[in-house]
């Protein structure tokens, strides 16, 4: 195995991630190359060297923050999600539907029109002059037209003549 | 027995709110620390850090678990933190030459350096802080993405396909992109590692 092929297996042989034959070849290598196992040995420095930067912890305050800022963040809605949280809206709303639907195709009343087609005209007229009837009372009671003469009919004068 | 992080996720799409503060508890930590060590600014980190909870939180609904969870959480943050870099490369080259020596502790803000502190250990706590500058100072001087490789190779322990998938490249090409990156480290920490190589 050359120098250069051994660079990137350099690493994984320290950190013990290689596979078994690749160990073995890389342990090969390093018994006859001396400025390879140089600078495995000077890698290995480096790493242990790492180690020495100590941790951090974050501050008090940092989970509150987190959470504050979860706390205000917009609830997502679906354009559906509100029949999941109002079942009762879904059901309301399908029986309007359903009800609208049933009146609209609903088989027209027979006997209704057959009494308009019929012709019970004077019912008919009498509904419009509703408001006329409603005064009958009044004017049959009303004094200054008892003072008036009493109207000719055609049988009255008839029997005048003779 | 502790449920995995797809579970928890799975569970967090239905709606289960306990299982996303699991999840913010498991992961708080790796996630700012490797933010922090990309952008080396706390508050940014942090900053950066609780952007990616919340945008894994506005994808729930779209989850599918088709990677680990670790996978699609570190590729949103590789990419916030990337972003956020090139953003902000700008500000940092004009940091002024005669701002104050800082001593950067990991455990809190950094604080500027005391030279007459009452430490029985002053000098060997100096030589340990000049130290951990150096190693922070080779990290930084990485490109971006060699920075990330190595940060999420050495502290995430994620294995190389989780880490290609991640920054978006080859297995082979993540392995030249360590193996850079470890050398421009070995250089720039020359002198480290040849005490540790003595010791």
């Amino acid at each position: 195995m050359s120098c250069t092929r051994m660079e990137s297996r350099l690493l994984g042989y320290i950190d013990g991630r290689l596979k078994e034959k690749e160990q073995r070849e890389m342990e090969k290598h390093l018994a006859a190359c001396p400025a390879c196992t140089v600078r495995v040995n000077e890698f290995r420095s480096v790493s242990s060297l790492l180690d020495e930067l100590p941790q951090i912890e974050p501050s008090a305050a940092f989970d509150v923050r987190v959470r504050a800022r979860i706390a205000a963040e917009p609830v997502k809605q679906e354009w559906w999600s509100w029949l999941g949280a109002a079942p009762r809206v879904l059901v309301a709303a399908s029986m309007l539907l359903l009800a609208t639907v049933w009146v609209g195709h609903r088989p027209a009343d027979s006997t209704k029109v057959a009494s308009f087609d019929g012709g019970d005209e004077s019912q008919i007229m009498q509904d419009q002059d509703l408001p006329v009837l409603e005064n009958y009372d009044v004017l049959a009671n009303f004094e200054p037209l008892t003072d008036l003469p009493q109207p000719v009919s055609a049988d009255d004068s008839s029997e005048q003549e003779m | 027995m502790a449920r995995t992080d797809v579970q928890l996720m799975l569970d967090v799409k239905a709606g289960d709110e306990q299982s996303f503060a699991l999840l913010l508890h498991r992961y708080r930590t790796p996630l700012v620390n490797f933010l922090y060590r990309m952008v080396r600014n706390r508050e940014q980190a942090e900053d950066l850090a609780q952007e990616v909870f919340i945008r894994v939180y506005r994808a729930r609904a779209d989850y599918v678990p088709s990677a680990k969870f670790t996978t699609w959480l570190f590729r949103i943050a590789t990419n916030l933190a990337l972003n956020s870099v090139r953003d902000t490369r700008h500000q940092r080259m004009e940091v002024s030459l005669d701002a104050p020596v800082t001593v950067d502790s990991e455990e809190g803000d950094e604080r500027p350096l005391d030279v007459a502190e009452k430490n029985p250990n002053i000098e060997e706590h100096l030589v340990q802080q000049a130290q951990r500058d150096m190693i922070r100072h080779a990290i930084d001087k990485l490109p971006e993405k060699q920075r990330a490789a190595v940060l999420l190779h050495k502290y995430q322990d994620l294995d190389y396909g989780e880490i290609s998938k991640i920054l978006s490249c080859s297995q082979s090409a993540l392995k030249s992109l360590l193996f850079r990156a470890y050398e421009t480290l070995r250089v720039e920490l020359a002198p480290l590692v040849a005490l540790r190589g003595k010791s």
